[in-house]
Protein backbone atom coordinates (compact mmCIF):
# COMPACT_ATOMS: atom_id res chain seq x y z
CA UNK A 1 0.00 0.00 0.00
CA UNK A 2 1.43 3.35 -1.05
CA UNK A 3 -0.43 5.94 0.98
CA UNK A 4 0.00 8.78 -1.53
CA UNK A 5 -1.62 6.70 -4.26
CA UNK A 6 -4.31 5.62 -1.80
CA UNK A 7 -5.06 9.22 -0.93
CA UNK A 8 -5.40 10.25 -4.58
CA UNK A 9 -7.64 7.31 -5.45
CA UNK A 10 -9.82 7.65 -2.35
CA UNK A 11 -10.34 11.38 -2.86
CA UNK A 12 -11.22 10.72 -6.51
CA UNK A 13 -13.74 8.10 -5.34
CA UNK A 14 -15.40 10.63 -3.05
CA UNK A 15 -15.35 13.34 -5.72
CA UNK A 16 -16.88 10.99 -8.29
CA UNK A 17 -19.59 9.86 -5.86
CA UNK A 18 -20.59 13.44 -5.06
CA UNK A 19 -20.42 14.48 -8.72
CA UNK A 20 -22.59 11.54 -9.79
CA UNK A 21 -25.46 12.56 -7.54
CA UNK A 22 -25.23 16.32 -8.07
CA UNK A 23 -24.92 16.43 -11.85
CA UNK A 24 -28.20 17.16 -13.69
CA UNK A 25 -27.47 15.31 -16.89
CA UNK A 26 -28.11 11.61 -16.35
CA UNK A 27 -25.78 10.60 -19.16
CA UNK A 28 -22.96 12.43 -17.39
CA UNK A 29 -23.97 10.77 -14.13
CA UNK A 30 -23.70 7.31 -15.74
CA UNK A 31 -20.24 8.08 -17.08
CA UNK A 32 -19.12 9.43 -13.70
CA UNK A 33 -20.45 6.26 -12.07
CA UNK A 34 -18.27 4.31 -14.49
CA UNK A 35 -15.27 6.39 -13.45
CA UNK A 36 -16.19 5.74 -9.81
CA UNK A 37 -16.22 1.99 -10.48
CA UNK A 38 -12.87 2.22 -12.18
CA UNK A 39 -11.39 4.08 -9.21
CA UNK A 40 -12.75 1.36 -6.92
CA UNK A 41 -11.13 -1.16 -9.24
CA UNK A 42 -7.78 0.61 -8.84
CA UNK A 43 -8.29 0.58 -5.08
CA UNK A 44 -8.94 -3.17 -5.03
CA UNK A 45 -5.87 -3.75 -7.16
CA UNK A 46 -3.81 -1.66 -4.79
CA UNK A 47 -5.04 -3.70 -1.83
CA UNK A 48 -4.04 -6.91 -3.61
CA UNK A 49 -7.57 -8.18 -4.29
CA UNK A 50 -6.99 -8.73 -7.99
CA UNK A 51 -10.00 -10.98 -8.58
CA UNK A 52 -12.37 -8.43 -7.08
CA UNK A 53 -10.70 -5.68 -9.11
CA UNK A 54 -11.16 -7.72 -12.28
CA UNK A 55 -14.86 -8.19 -11.56
CA UNK A 56 -15.28 -4.52 -10.72
CA UNK A 57 -13.59 -3.48 -13.96
CA UNK A 58 -15.63 -5.87 -16.09
CA UNK A 59 -19.02 -5.50 -14.41
CA UNK A 60 -18.94 -2.15 -12.62
CA UNK A 61 -16.97 0.00 -15.02
CA UNK A 62 -17.89 -1.87 -18.19
CA UNK A 63 -21.25 -3.49 -18.53
CA UNK A 64 -23.29 -1.67 -15.88
CA UNK A 65 -22.25 1.69 -17.34
CA UNK A 66 -23.55 0.51 -20.70
CA UNK A 67 -26.81 -0.60 -19.07
CA UNK A 68 -27.21 2.79 -17.40
CA UNK A 69 -26.51 4.63 -20.64
CA UNK A 70 -28.97 2.54 -22.63
CA UNK A 71 -31.60 3.11 -19.93
CA UNK A 72 -30.94 6.87 -20.12
CA UNK A 73 -31.32 6.76 -23.89
CA UNK A 74 -34.75 5.15 -23.54
CA UNK A 75 -35.99 7.55 -20.85
CA UNK A 76 -35.25 11.19 -20.11
CA UNK A 77 -31.79 12.59 -20.15
CA UNK A 78 -32.30 15.35 -17.62
CA UNK A 79 -33.34 14.82 -14.04
CA UNK A 80 -35.69 17.12 -12.16
CA UNK A 81 -34.00 17.30 -8.80
CA UNK B 1 -37.94 16.87 3.80
CA UNK B 2 -34.57 17.54 2.23
CA UNK B 3 -33.16 18.74 5.56
CA UNK B 4 -34.47 15.62 7.27
CA UNK B 5 -32.92 13.44 4.60
CA UNK B 6 -29.61 15.23 4.92
CA UNK B 7 -29.68 14.85 8.70
CA UNK B 8 -30.41 11.13 8.40
CA UNK B 9 -27.56 10.66 5.93
CA UNK B 10 -25.16 12.69 8.05
CA UNK B 11 -26.09 10.76 11.19
CA UNK B 12 -25.68 7.39 9.47
CA UNK B 13 -22.37 8.52 8.03
CA UNK B 14 -21.20 9.60 11.46
CA UNK B 15 -22.18 6.20 12.90
CA UNK B 16 -20.31 4.42 10.10
CA UNK B 17 -17.19 6.49 10.68
CA UNK B 18 -17.36 5.74 14.41
CA UNK B 19 -17.88 2.05 13.70
CA UNK B 20 -14.93 2.01 11.31
CA UNK B 21 -12.67 2.72 14.28
CA UNK B 22 -13.40 -0.79 15.58
CA UNK B 23 -12.37 -2.50 12.35
CA UNK B 24 -9.17 -4.53 12.43
CA UNK B 25 -6.28 -2.94 10.58
CA UNK B 26 -5.81 -3.74 6.92
CA UNK B 27 -4.13 -7.14 6.54
CA UNK B 28 -4.27 -7.81 10.30
CA UNK B 29 -3.44 -11.48 10.80
CA UNK B 30 -5.11 -11.53 14.23
CA UNK B 31 -8.50 -10.25 13.04
CA UNK B 32 -11.41 -12.68 13.49
CA UNK B 33 -11.91 -13.04 9.74
CA UNK B 34 -8.37 -14.29 9.16
CA UNK B 35 -8.02 -16.63 12.12
CA UNK B 36 -10.88 -19.03 11.54
CA UNK B 37 -11.01 -20.41 7.99
CA UNK B 38 -8.60 -18.29 5.96
CA UNK B 39 -5.39 -20.01 7.19
CA UNK B 40 -6.81 -23.34 6.08
CA UNK B 41 -7.64 -21.99 2.62
CA UNK B 42 -4.26 -20.31 2.28
CA UNK B 43 -2.15 -23.27 3.37
CA UNK B 44 -4.16 -26.24 2.14
CA UNK B 45 -6.08 -25.08 -0.94
CA UNK B 46 -3.34 -26.07 -3.38
CA UNK B 47 -2.87 -29.52 -1.87
CA UNK B 48 -6.58 -30.18 -1.69
CA UNK B 49 -7.67 -28.89 -5.08
CA UNK B 50 -4.56 -28.40 -7.25
CA UNK B 51 -5.70 -24.87 -7.99
CA UNK B 52 -3.04 -22.19 -7.40
CA UNK B 53 -5.52 -19.30 -7.40
CA UNK B 54 -7.15 -19.77 -4.04
CA UNK B 55 -9.90 -17.25 -4.78
CA UNK B 56 -11.17 -19.55 -7.50
CA UNK B 57 -10.76 -22.56 -5.22
CA UNK B 58 -12.87 -20.94 -2.49
CA UNK B 59 -15.43 -19.59 -4.94
CA UNK B 60 -15.95 -22.68 -7.03
CA UNK B 61 -15.15 -25.52 -4.65
CA UNK B 62 -15.37 -24.73 -0.95
CA UNK B 63 -18.31 -22.42 -1.53
CA UNK B 64 -19.59 -23.86 -4.77
CA UNK B 65 -23.16 -23.94 -3.54
CA UNK B 66 -23.07 -20.19 -2.92
CA UNK B 67 -21.68 -19.51 -6.39
CA UNK B 68 -24.36 -21.69 -7.96
CA UNK B 69 -27.06 -19.51 -6.48
CA UNK B 70 -25.18 -16.36 -7.49
CA UNK B 71 -25.45 -17.65 -11.04
CA UNK B 72 -29.10 -18.41 -10.40
CA UNK B 73 -29.61 -14.81 -9.23
CA UNK B 74 -28.11 -13.49 -12.47
CA UNK B 75 -30.28 -15.91 -14.43
CA UNK B 76 -33.37 -14.71 -12.56
CA UNK B 77 -32.42 -11.10 -13.24
CA UNK B 78 -32.24 -11.82 -16.96
CA UNK B 79 -35.58 -13.60 -16.93
CA UNK B 80 -37.13 -10.70 -15.00
CA UNK B 81 -35.83 -8.24 -17.58
CA UNK B 82 -37.40 -10.31 -20.35
CA UNK B 83 -40.66 -10.55 -18.42
CA UNK B 84 -40.90 -6.81 -17.79
CA UNK B 85 -39.44 -5.28 -20.95
CA UNK B 86 -39.93 -7.71 -23.81
CA UNK B 87 -42.63 -6.60 -26.23
CA UNK B 88 -43.82 -9.03 -28.83
CA UNK B 89 -45.31 -7.75 -32.04
CA UNK B 90 -48.90 -8.25 -30.86
CA UNK B 91 -48.76 -5.81 -27.96
CA UNK B 92 -47.86 -2.49 -29.62
CA UNK B 93 -46.08 -0.01 -27.41
CA UNK B 94 -47.96 3.25 -27.93
CA UNK B 95 -45.52 5.36 -25.99
CA UNK B 96 -42.55 4.14 -27.96
CA UNK B 97 -40.80 6.87 -29.90
CA UNK B 98 -40.82 6.31 -33.64
CA UNK B 99 -37.65 4.93 -35.09
CA UNK B 100 -35.25 7.73 -34.28
CA UNK B 101 -32.28 5.44 -34.56
CA UNK B 102 -31.30 6.41 -38.09
CA UNK B 103 -29.98 9.78 -37.03
CA UNK B 104 -28.24 8.30 -34.02
CA UNK B 105 -26.49 5.48 -35.80
CA UNK B 106 -23.27 6.85 -37.16
CA UNK B 107 -21.90 4.89 -40.00
CA UNK B 108 -18.38 5.65 -38.93
CA UNK B 109 -15.80 3.71 -40.87
CA UNK B 110 -13.08 4.01 -38.23
CA UNK B 111 -15.07 2.67 -35.28
CA UNK B 112 -16.58 -0.08 -37.38
CA UNK B 113 -13.23 -1.28 -38.65
CA UNK B 114 -11.63 -1.09 -35.23
CA UNK B 115 -14.49 -3.00 -33.62
CA UNK B 116 -14.44 -5.62 -36.34
CA UNK B 117 -10.74 -6.15 -35.64
CA UNK B 118 -11.11 -5.95 -31.88
CA UNK B 119 -14.05 -8.26 -31.19
CA UNK B 120 -12.25 -11.56 -31.95
CA UNK B 121 -9.43 -10.62 -29.62
CA UNK B 122 -11.83 -9.62 -26.84
CA UNK B 123 -13.57 -12.95 -27.16
CA UNK B 124 -10.29 -14.85 -27.25
CA UNK B 125 -9.13 -13.04 -24.12
CA UNK B 126 -12.46 -13.75 -22.44
CA UNK B 127 -12.11 -17.46 -23.16
CA UNK B 128 -8.55 -17.29 -21.81
CA UNK B 129 -9.85 -15.66 -18.62
CA UNK B 130 -12.37 -18.46 -18.16
CA UNK B 131 -9.93 -21.26 -18.90
CA UNK B 132 -7.04 -19.78 -16.95
CA UNK B 133 -9.11 -18.74 -13.95
CA UNK B 134 -7.47 -21.44 -11.83
CA UNK B 135 -3.99 -20.05 -12.24
CA UNK B 136 -4.52 -16.30 -12.57
CA UNK B 137 -7.19 -13.77 -11.62
CA UNK B 138 -10.39 -14.32 -13.47
CA UNK B 139 -12.99 -16.99 -13.87
CA UNK B 140 -16.47 -17.63 -15.14
CA UNK B 141 -18.10 -14.36 -14.12
CA UNK B 142 -15.42 -12.08 -15.50
CA UNK B 143 -14.95 -14.07 -18.70
CA UNK B 144 -18.69 -14.30 -19.23
CA UNK B 145 -19.14 -10.58 -18.79
CA UNK B 146 -16.34 -9.93 -21.27
CA UNK B 147 -17.86 -12.31 -23.81
CA UNK B 148 -21.20 -10.56 -23.38
CA UNK B 149 -19.50 -7.17 -23.66
CA UNK B 150 -17.99 -8.12 -27.01
CA UNK B 151 -21.50 -8.70 -28.39
CA UNK B 152 -22.71 -5.48 -26.77
CA UNK B 153 -19.83 -3.61 -28.42
CA UNK B 154 -20.95 -5.05 -31.73
CA UNK B 155 -24.53 -3.94 -31.01
CA UNK B 156 -23.42 -0.40 -30.17
CA UNK B 157 -21.11 0.08 -33.14
CA UNK B 158 -23.30 -1.52 -35.78
CA UNK B 159 -26.86 -2.01 -34.60
CA UNK B 160 -28.66 -4.47 -32.40
CA UNK B 161 -29.80 -6.59 -35.33
CA UNK B 162 -26.20 -7.25 -36.38
CA UNK B 163 -25.34 -8.54 -32.93
CA UNK B 164 -28.53 -10.56 -32.67
CA UNK B 165 -27.77 -12.18 -36.01
CA UNK B 166 -24.70 -13.67 -34.32
CA UNK B 167 -26.44 -14.62 -31.13
CA UNK B 168 -30.20 -14.60 -31.47
CA UNK B 169 -32.88 -14.26 -28.82
CA UNK B 170 -33.83 -17.93 -28.75
CA UNK B 171 -30.19 -18.99 -28.70
CA UNK B 172 -29.50 -16.57 -25.84
CA UNK B 173 -32.25 -17.94 -23.62
CA UNK B 174 -31.16 -21.46 -24.46
CA UNK B 175 -27.54 -20.64 -23.54
CA UNK B 176 -28.56 -19.01 -20.26
CA UNK B 177 -30.45 -22.14 -19.31
CA UNK B 178 -27.66 -24.40 -20.53
CA UNK B 179 -25.05 -22.56 -18.44
CA UNK B 180 -26.99 -22.94 -15.24
CA UNK B 181 -27.80 -26.53 -16.16
CA UNK B 182 -24.10 -27.34 -16.62
CA UNK B 183 -23.39 -26.01 -13.14
CA UNK B 184 -26.25 -27.78 -11.41
CA UNK B 185 -25.69 -30.83 -13.60
CA UNK B 186 -22.08 -31.25 -12.48
CA UNK B 187 -23.29 -30.91 -8.90
CA UNK B 188 -25.97 -33.52 -9.44
CA UNK B 189 -23.48 -35.78 -11.22
CA UNK B 190 -21.34 -35.82 -8.10
CA UNK B 191 -24.47 -36.77 -6.17
CA UNK B 192 -25.25 -39.59 -8.59
CA UNK B 193 -21.67 -40.86 -8.39
CA UNK B 194 -22.05 -41.37 -4.67
CA UNK B 195 -20.69 -38.26 -2.93
CA UNK B 196 -22.14 -34.93 -1.81
CA UNK B 197 -23.58 -32.32 -4.14
CA UNK B 198 -20.69 -30.45 -5.85
CA UNK B 199 -18.06 -32.69 -4.25
CA UNK B 200 -15.85 -32.97 -7.32
CA UNK B 201 -13.85 -35.92 -5.96
CA UNK B 202 -16.66 -38.08 -7.26
CA UNK B 203 -15.74 -37.21 -10.83
CA UNK B 204 -12.66 -39.50 -10.84
CA UNK B 205 -14.81 -42.43 -11.87
CA UNK B 206 -15.83 -40.76 -15.15
CA UNK B 207 -12.79 -38.60 -15.90
CA UNK B 208 -9.91 -40.71 -17.20
CA UNK B 209 -6.37 -40.28 -15.88
CA UNK B 210 -7.11 -38.10 -12.87
CA UNK B 211 -6.74 -38.46 -9.15
CA UNK B 212 -9.00 -37.09 -6.44
CA UNK B 213 -7.13 -33.78 -6.35
CA UNK B 214 -7.13 -33.11 -10.08
CA UNK B 215 -10.82 -34.03 -10.25
CA UNK B 216 -11.49 -30.93 -8.14
CA UNK B 217 -9.62 -28.79 -10.65
CA UNK B 218 -11.50 -30.27 -13.60
CA UNK B 219 -14.85 -29.97 -11.85
CA UNK B 220 -14.16 -26.31 -11.19
CA UNK B 221 -13.28 -25.76 -14.84
CA UNK B 222 -16.60 -27.33 -15.80
CA UNK B 223 -18.67 -25.11 -13.57
CA UNK B 224 -16.69 -22.01 -14.61
CA UNK B 225 -17.60 -22.74 -18.21
CA UNK B 226 -21.23 -23.07 -17.19
CA UNK B 227 -21.12 -19.76 -15.32
CA UNK B 228 -19.44 -18.04 -18.27
CA UNK B 229 -22.07 -19.25 -20.74
CA UNK B 230 -24.95 -18.21 -18.49
CA UNK B 231 -23.50 -14.80 -17.66
CA UNK B 232 -22.69 -14.03 -21.30
CA UNK B 233 -26.21 -14.86 -22.46
CA UNK B 234 -27.83 -12.89 -19.64
CA UNK B 235 -25.68 -9.81 -20.32
CA UNK B 236 -26.70 -9.82 -23.98
CA UNK B 237 -30.36 -10.38 -23.05
CA UNK B 238 -30.39 -7.46 -20.60
CA UNK B 239 -28.67 -5.12 -23.04
CA UNK B 240 -30.87 -6.08 -25.98
CA UNK B 241 -34.03 -5.51 -23.97
CA UNK B 242 -32.84 -2.24 -22.44
CA UNK B 243 -31.49 -0.80 -25.67
CA UNK B 244 -34.57 -1.52 -27.77
CA UNK B 245 -37.36 -1.26 -25.17
CA UNK B 246 -37.82 -4.98 -25.59
CA UNK B 247 -38.70 -4.69 -29.28
CA UNK B 248 -35.43 -6.13 -30.57
CA UNK B 249 -35.25 -3.60 -33.38
CA UNK B 250 -32.26 -1.46 -34.28
CA UNK B 251 -31.44 -0.60 -30.70
CA UNK B 252 -29.53 2.47 -29.61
Amino acid sequence: MIWQLDLIILSLVVICAIAAITVKDLLNASIILGVYSFMMCLLWTEMGAVDVAFTEAAVGAGVSTIFCISAVFQTKRRTKD
Amino acid sequence: MKVLGFLAVAFTGFLLVVAAEDFPAWGDAASPASTHLSPHFITDAVEETAVPNMVTAVLADYRGFDTMFETAVIFTAGMAVILILRRTRRGRDKHAPEDRTDELVHKDLITRTIVRLLVPFIQLFAIYVVMHGHHSPGGGFQGGVMLGASFILLAITFDLRTALKRIGERKNILLANAGLFIYAGIGALCLVLGLNFLDYSALISILPATDRIMAHSHGMLGIEIGVAIAVMAIMVIIFANLASRGRYDKGL
